[in-house]
């Protein structure tokens, strides 16, 4: 879409983009170069500037397992914590697109999760499922070594499952419940005048429907997954135990700020830059998919 | 409608007042274990019933982590990030939308691009230029011979240099280098109807005037959606204030709250961190409650 | 007050063009509406006119200065928006007064002004009202004294009154047109609506993809139209047009099925031309009355003050006003009857009017029926 009316002194128009450019130069471009660059090259121990290695940095990340086990957790969390946050977030927002009695409370209380901060949810949530004191804790009381997050690693990933999804809930369901009402009321209506119950309607209309949203949030669930998932990790699990929630970005900022390996945390970046690149492509599809539905 | 599903119904209300428990639960976990002392918050279980050591717990919390002055440093933070970018989005979206230059294509898709790249994956290399801010420019000017130049004729070797961490700058600028809301503007400047830019130029009034005088108020709405979301968006970071604020004075209060996870070995404190939680978690809470109807608005407006 | 001339006025939008080379005098003062259908170019010529549309090719002078280069602002132009274009953010008294405080007027003369404005338009009770809260008369009305109050040179309309119901359009019509009467300030009115065109212009300018077709009085383009699209484009119901060919005695129609006799053609046997009657023009007279024509009516659409017949000629769809008490039948077979002066006949090939042979009664056809 394009104005049909337009200022003439052009120059004047770009001066206006003149400060947004500056500050993605700087803060965004230069430091995605940057990132290649590092990712292609050694940094000397002694300093003296950097050796361009080629794809040496690449080669030995994939060969450490410790990254393929990183890449694996990522999936695993990313798959299973979308799939919970996004199957619930719907439940909910197609009942409470019921509009019963009661509905406003759901509208407005379901989505405070989104406004907490990761690192704050995750603090409650590593008391809540803490094993010596919150509730667990009774768990591991009747069942001995049942739960322990410390010491377990599917525990652990369990944890850090729980407390995104139970943020991306909210998200989602901001999401779905917008979607079902921007269906038109009288599709509905035609549809009961049709005979068809509010559960038939569910599955022919209302879920055919809203299949472009569910697209659209499965891609931003993965791709906020990789990253907002930072906050929690270090928070709940710090990576442990025995790398079992070392997800991507939590193990580039350790190997990069902890371990100063520059080179080995640009490369990862750079992998993970491409992971995000592919999956948003992928959304641009559904979302000219989106644009034809409506 | 007239329908009569009673079943239906029942299952609607139940299913939708556990969906509410838990949504509710954490929150009321916390505000409680805020409340008890330390034997009462490690007691299995843990009574829901609320103790009386409420603000003796804040209180400790408040001191022991500094959260006073870290809560300003977040709203500074989350303030002027929110403004950064309720200003400077503006200005490029009008550029975008309102004016035809040669390139204009092209800086829509640089823009464009940083959507897809959060902070978050380009971080290290982010810091190293916020450590450095003018090294990209030194950098070029090194490299296109220009510092050479500039030494041979005036003698002055260049050496730029402007280190941003621990600084607000550093803290809230790389975080408004996205395009989240420039494309929120654009989407609604190009709703706004050309006519109403043709009477303003038949009134006499020049691009600027028109950007001032038409196209901001009408934008009200979505100053405060975008404002909104990205008030919460800031306040909510944790990863970047983590690496650039390394001094205590400029901490966020986000990133402080790890300061009190119950040691190993130590008394587990669980009663402060809670207490230190419901103070970080409240301020967001609030403008989520507060400002709900920009928050789903503006949630909605920028991803797209 | 200002004087428009136009020379050679092209548009090209990329590739297309849309105006294709336009000539017209404005006199000072005068009141001229630019009527045409849709997509035409009408709006796209006043829009180059305001300013607010590059000029591809020729110029546009006002008060004798070419204005080509000149910005809205610099022209002394006020423009009256099809969609009104109000700011909403801003009350009555901001929108009209808008203008004066971009020219830096100061706020004491210029709430004087837009009293004043007010007061002539009606609408001193509305001044602190936000567009949202009016009505679409009194918006119309605004987007009015936005214009006034620049007491600009030459006032430009672009189909103000298509987004009003039928009776207040009426009512706004007659207010521009006083309006115009008092302030007479040159105007430019552009609508699609010919009664719209008929009722408020001076002088009317007809135009068809992209191209002026006639520039006259209304009452000279209805009575003698410059082209078979200014025929049937005004006037409502439309000018009846037959295909005939020209024929030894006179005019063959419909493909042969019918016959007229004309008194004199200037044309050479076998041109094509196309003969036009206003339904106006029509009589009905009982079938088989001598020298008219058979038909079989259609449809009859009641107006209350009188009918319009349609009917069926040999495939053709012909229509007749009527306010006789004839009452046909659907169905029925009635006579049509014209008079020879009533006939337009338009070239065939170029729509052309044509002036050159008279027609007379039509005779019935012959056998070959
Ligand atoms: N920006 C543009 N690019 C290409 N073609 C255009 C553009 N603007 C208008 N046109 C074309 O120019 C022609 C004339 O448009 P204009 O708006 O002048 O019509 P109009 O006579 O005012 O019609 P209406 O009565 O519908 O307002 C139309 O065919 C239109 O499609
Ligand atoms: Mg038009």
């Amino acid at each position: 879409m394009e104005k049909r009316v337009t200022f003439g002194k052009w120059t004047i128009g770009i001066l206006f983009a003149v400060p947004q450019l500056i500050l993605i130069f700087t803060f965004f471009y230069w430091p995605a170069g940057q990132a290649v660059y590092w990712s292609l090259t050694l940094q000397q121990p002694w300093g003296g500037g950097n050796i361009w290695v080629g794809l040496d940095n690449f080669r030995s990340i994939l060969a450490n397992a410790d990254y393929w086990n990183s890449i694996t957790a990522s999936l695993i969390f990313a798959g299973i914590s979308t799939g919970l946050a996004m199957f619930i977030a719907l439940v909910l927002a197609a009942l409470t697109d019921r509009q019963l009695a009661g509905s406003w409370l759901y509208r407005v209380v379901l989505i405070w999760p989104y406004g907490i901060a990761a690192p704050a949810l995750a603090m409650a949530f590593r008391f809540i499922l803490a094993p010596e004191a919150g509730f667990m804790a009774f768990a591991n009381h009747f069942w001995p070594g049942f739960w322990d997050p410390g010491l377990n690693g599917a525990d652990a990933m369990a944890s850090v499952i729980i407390a995104f999804s139970w943020k991306y809930v909210g998200y989602n369901f901001i999401f779905f419940l917008a979607a079902f009402q921007a269906i038109p009321r009288s599709l509905i209506e035609a549809a009961a005048m049709d005979g068809s119950g509010v559960i038939r309607r569910f599955w022919d209309i209302q879920f055919p429907l809203i299949t472009p949203t569910i697209f659209f949030l499965l891609v931003i669930n993965i791709t906020e997954s990789f990253q907002d998932s930072f906050g929690i990790v270090d928070i709940m699990t710090a990576g442990g135990p025995a790398n079992a929630t070392n997800l991507m970005v939590y193990k580039i900022y350790s190997d990069g700020f902890k371990g100063l390996d520059y080179s080995g945390a640009a490369a990862q970046s750079i992998i993970l830059m491409l992971l995000i690149i592919a999956l948003t492509i992928v959304q641009f599809r559904f979302i000219e998919r989106r644009v034809h539905y409506r | 409608m007239v329908e009569r599903t009673p079943i239906l119904n029942f299952f609607t209300h139940l299913i939708l007042f556990v969906g509410f428990v838990f949504c509710v639960a954490p929150f009321v976990i916390v505000a409680v274990a805020a409340s008890h002392n330390l034997k009462d918050v490690n007691d299995v279980p843990m009574s829901l019933l609320p103790g009386s050591d409420f603000w003796v717990n804040i209180k400790t919390a408040w001191t022991t982590t500094d959260l006073g002055p870290n809560l300003l440093n977040s709203f500074i933070m989350a303030f002027g990030v929110a403004a950064g970018k309720v200003i400077v989005s503006a200005l490029t979206a009008f550029s975008i939308v309102y004016f035809r230059y040669p390139g204009r294509m092209l800086i829509f898709w640089l823009i464009f691009i940083t959507l897809m790249l959060p902070l978050e994956v380009r971080i290290v290399p982010t810091y190293a230029v916020v450590a450095n801010v003018l090294d990209p420019y030194q950098t070029i000017m090194d490299l296109t011979g220009l510092s050479w130049l500039i030494q041979k004729i005036s003698g002055v070797q260049v050496q730029l240099s402007l280190g941003l961490l621990n600084s607000y700058s550093g803290l809230i600028l790389p975080l408004v280098a996205t395009a989240t809301g420039t494309f929120l503007y654009r989407q609604f400047f190009l709703t706004v109807p050309d006519e109403l830019t043709e009477a303003a130029r038949m009134d006499g009034a020049g691009a600027l005037r028109f950007f001032v005088d038409i196209l901001l108020p009408l934008s009200r709405n979505n100053m405060a959606a975008l404002g909104t979301i990205m008030f919460l968006w800031a306040w909510n970071q944790y990863l970047w204030p983590l690496l650039i604020t390394t001094d205590q004075s400029h901490a966020m209060a986000v990133t402080e709250l790890k300061q009190l996870i119950p040691n190993v070995g130590g008394a587990p404190e669980w009663h402060i961190a809670m207490a230190g939680t419901l103070i970080v978690m409240l301020p967001p809470l609030i403008v989520v409650v507060l400002m709900q109807r920009w928050f789903v608005r503006g949630l909605i407006a920028t991803e797209k | 007050m200002a004087s428009i001339t136009i020379r050679g006025v092209k548009k090209n939008y990329a590739k297309t063009q849309v105006v294709h080379g336009v000539d017209l005098d404005f006199a000072s003062g005068e009141f001229v509406v630019i009527l045409g259908p849709s997509g035409c170019g009408k709006s796209t010529l006043l829009r180059m006119i305001a300013g607010l549309e590059e000029i591809s090719d020729g110029t546009i002078a006002i008060d004798g200065a070419v204005v080509n280069k000149l910005e809205p602002r610099e022209r002394g132009c006020a423009m009256v928006f099809q969609n009104y274009a109000l700011y909403p953010h801003m009350s009555v008294a901001q929108n009209i007064g808008y203008s004066l405080k971009v020219a830096g007027v100061p706020a004491a003369e210029r709430t004087q002004r837009i009293r004043a404005v007010a007061r002539v338009l009606e609408l001193e009770h509305l001044l602190d009202r936000k567009p949202m809260a009016l009505s679409g008369g009194q918006r119309q009305r605004v987007a009015m004294g936005r214009a006034m109050i620049r007491e600009p040179k030459v006032f430009l309309f672009d189909e103000p009154l298509s987004n009003l119901d039928a009776k207040l359009r009426v009512q706004m019509r007659s207010e521009i047109r006083k309006l115009h009467r008092r302030l007479s300030a040159t105007s430019v009115f552009v609508t699609h609506d010919q009664v719209e065109a008929m009722t408020l212009a001076d002088r009317l300018v007809v135009m068809n993809g992209g191209r002026v077709e006639q520039v006259g009085t209304p009452a000279d383009v209805y009575s003698r139209p410059a082209s078979r699209f200014v025929a049937t484009f005004v006037g409502a119901p439309a000018m009846n047009m037959l295909e005939g060919e020209v024929v030894l005695d006179g005019l063959s129609l419909l493909g042969g099925s019918r016959k007229l006799n004309v008194s004199r053609t200037g044309l050479a046997v076998g041109s094509k031309v196309a003969v036009g009657i206003r339904p106006e023009a029509v009589r009905m007279v009982a079938p088989g009355t001598p020298g008219a024509l058979a038909a079989t009516v259609d449809l009859i659409e009641e107006l209350g003050a009188g009918r319009v017949i349609y009917v069926d000629l040999d495939g053709a769809s012909f229509s007749a006003v009527t306010s006789e008490t004839v009452h046909p039948e659907p169905g029925s077979t009635v006579g049509l009857q014209f008079a020879e002066s009533d006939l337009h006949f338009f070239s065939s090939e170029t729509g052309a009017r044509l002036d050159v042979f008279k027609a007379s009664v039509p005779a019935p056809a012959p056998a070959t029926l």
